[in-house]
């Protein structure tokens, strides 16, 4: 199988676009010479761009893609002693998404989500200890251990949920941003998708309406290669996915998802155009899983290569943020050894208050199958 | 009281509700502006705007999804299905999303929303349209299930499914939109899920029904009193949460029971009421309980075997008759 070019080696890893020129916030019309050359949603501003100088939101983000990695990890050992069950499908090597997406979100936005939750949840601010529980099965997890790895929900955080067909939550993700529309408001929903899910009749049909009714979200293709064990070339017709919001008349492009700062410049100017414009867009982010698809799925030899696994792992997201700010001296060795001791403790205590908190009683079973309450 | 069809009373519903609520609105495929494919939602455009009565392309799965997306955030959709045939295409958010979404999130999301359309056969629209759909939904826990078979019972329980903060399955009668009854104009009067009526009261027999079907039990009880046989008719009306206390009642009263339904046998919703019975009055059942369904076939098309795959008044006429150990 013919190997997929990589994205385009900038300071950062850089911004995957073909000759950017302006964002595309232009709509398609039909003569729209978008359509032959997509323009991308990312602007191409260079790492000298405000972001790589804020040595404090840098912090932040390099904390939060740590405590993912570091929290996944124990995921795969208690999946492995028996403390996890189910499916579980795990993020690492796309961290640099979620927190570069949640970066440029307020608190009163909306996230809507697939199975492979857990990256999401923990950099949209859910606590460690809930996800964790969740994960055990316990009352104390985030679902009241109802819904497991791959339902996670948080209404505290508008997070709505950790989805388990699909394609099935893309149209949600556009009825929630109806809802936006419906009451006058200026939120943003953002939906998390894998490429697979663009092969899906639910995505064409929510990215139809998003587009037709100007509906205010944001589109995010993790494009991580693979839908399960299938390629991408081998699942769609067309290679640049992010072409397909063509069809929607949606602004359109694609970032290197491996670069932090490349997803959260893509992301807010996508946002901004949601709540500024009411105009959604399809934004493709380029990563990659450094994992199997699920607990079950070797990490590589059956669809994909050991060599080529090695040549990703070469841009690890957290390595390349880490780098980007040693280089400008707001980190060093010592302040990640102590970053990520940090969070190691964070993913202890989780582990600790998700092994304490017991498990759903019986009286849990009837519970919520219906609301008992009417308007 | 005034009389009016099952169209308006549904009409009526929608509006005082929507009036009541801006919270409320209405999706689905020809709603606004060509007033409903069949007229149900004639005027509301006008009345509520387009942001609340909305046209959507015609795509199921997609607009099912948008309700559920809005439900989820505190809006009340009603998404009208042009017809629930139609309703497969967007099972996935019925079943997987709406039916789920409250227990899945530990209680955090309710999903306060109506699916609604017409169910079941008419005439001469074959195998594709004329399906009854009520026991697949039924067997989802998470739904509501609401087949009214009256115009007060369409009126009243349309009210309740949208005031209710549960994916409500409501399946209206599509020969039904035309038929008149006398129906209450007191915009506060609702009709609680989960709760039957008795349609016809006899003690000899008993007809559990519901939907369409109560039409049928009913003139097959006003039939059967010209033989002076008098048959309770339980019009179950809400088919998910099942009132089987008036089921229950009735059958402890006249020893023998048929069960009346527009759909297939296998797992019907017959099906599950036989065996709450048997359970329930074993002690006092006089005969077999027998059920009345549509034959074992998709629908043909051809007038007079279409005739045949249908139950009807004859065939409930027989079964009642059969229980009652009389010559048929």
């Amino acid at each position: 199988m013919a190997k997929k070019k990589q994205p385009a080696e900038g300071a950062h890893g850089g911004v995957a676009v073909e000759d950017a020129p302006a964002v595309a916030a232009a709509s398609d019309a039909a003569t729209d010479a978008a359509v032959e050359r997509p323009a991308p949603v990312a602007a191409a501003v260079g790492a000298e761009g405000a972001e790589g100088d804020d040595a404090e939101l840098n912090h932040a983000m390099l904390r939060s893609m740590l405590l993912q990695r570091r929290f996944e990890e124990r995921c795969a050992e208690a999946y492995a002693i028996g403390k996890i069950g189910g499916f579980c499908h795990l993020y690492i090597g796309q961290e640099a998404v979620s927190t570069g997406s949640m970066s440029v979100l307020r608190p009163d936005d909306y996230v809507i989500t697939t199975y492979r939750d857990h990256g999401q949840a923990l950099a949209r601010g859910i606590s460690a200890r809930g996800v964790m529980a969740e994960l055990f099965g316990r009352e104390g997890g985030v679902s009241g251990g109802k819904g497991g790895s791959m339902h996670l929900f948080d209404a505290a955080t508008n997070f709505l949920g950790g989805h388990g067909i699909v394609g099935g939550h893309v149209p949600i993700g556009a009825g929630v941003g109806f809802a936006i529309k419906y009451r006058g408001g200026d939120q943003v929903c953002v939906c998390f998708m894998g490429e697979s899910v663009v092969n899906t009749g639910a995505f064409h049909e929510a990215l139809n309406m998003a587009g037709l009714w100007k509906l205010p979200c944001v589109f995010v293709i993790e494009n991580n290669r693979y839908g399960m064990g299938t390629a991408l070339e081998r699942a769609s017709a067309i290679h640049d996915i992010y072409e397909r919001g063509a069809a929607y008349n949606m602004p359109r492009g694609q970032c290197d998802g491996q670069d932090v700062f490349a997803v959260r410049r893509a992301m807010g100017e996508a946002v901004e155009r949601a709540r500024r414009e009411q105009c959604p867009t399809l934004l493709e982010v380029r990563t990659y899983r450094f994992m199997g698809h699920s607990m079950s799925d070797a990490v590589s030899g059956t669809y994909r290569s050991k060599a080529e696994l090695d040549e990703y792992l070469k841009r690890d997201p957290i390595a390349l943020l880490r780098a980007h700010m040693q280089g400008r001296g707001q980190i060093d060795d010592a302040g990640v050894q102590a970053m990520d001791d940090a969070v190691k403790a964070e993913v202890q205590d989780a582990w600790d208050f998700a092994d304490a908190s017991p498990e759903p009683g019986p009286e849990a079973l009837y519970r919520d199958v219906l609301a008992d309450t009417t308007s | 009281m005034p009389v009016i069809t099952y169209r308006d009373a549904l009409n009526q519903a929608l509006r005082e509700e929507m009036q009541r609520d801006d919270r409320v609105f209405l999706m689905g495929e020809e709603v606004a502006v060509y007033n409903g494919a069949y007229k149900v939602s004639k005027g509301l455009l006008a009345e509520f705007g387009e942001m609340r009565v909305v046209d959507t392309p015609i795509t199921e799965l997609g607009f099912a999804g948008i309700g559920v997306g809005a439900a989820m955030v505190g809006l009340r959709p009603i998404i009208e299905f042009m017809t629930w045939n139609f309703a497969l295409l967007a099972i996935d958010q019925v079943v997987n999303a709406a039916a789920k979404m409250l227990y899945m999130s530990g209680g955090q999301f309710k999903m306060p929303m109506v699916f609604r359309g017409p169910n079941g056969a008419a005439l001469q629209l074959s195998a594709q349209h004329s399906q009854a759909w009520e026991s697949w939904l039924a067997h989802i826990p998470g739904l509501k299930v609401v087949t009214p078979g009256t115009p007060a019972d369409a009126k009243g329980l349309l009210k309740s499914a949208i005031r209710d903060d549960n994916p409500v399955c409501f399946l209206e009668g599509e020969m039904l939109y035309n038929t008149k009854g006398e129906v209450p104009d007191d915009p506060d009067l609702t009709i609680p899920l989960g709760k039957a009526e008795l349609k016809r009261e006899g003690d000899h027999a008993t007809i559990v029904t519901h939907g369409k079907m109560a039409l049928v039990a009913v003139q097959v009880a006003d039939q059967l009193a010209k033989e002076g046989i008098r048959v309770d008719v339980v019009d179950l009306r809400t088919v998910r949460p099942m009132d089987t206390e008036a089921v229950y009642a009735s059958v402890r009263k006249t020893n023998r029971c048929v069960v009346l339904e527009e759909g297939w046998e296998l797992c019907g919703v017959g099906a599950q009421v036989v065996d709450y019975v048997q359970r329930e009055c074993f002690d006092h059942l006089d005969a077999p309980v027998l059920r009345v369904h549509q034959a074992d076939v998709p629908m043909p098309y051809a007038k007079q075997i279409e005739k045949l795959a249908k139950p009807d008044a004859a065939k409930t006429i027989a079964a009642v008759k059969q229980v009652l150990y009389l010559d048929p």
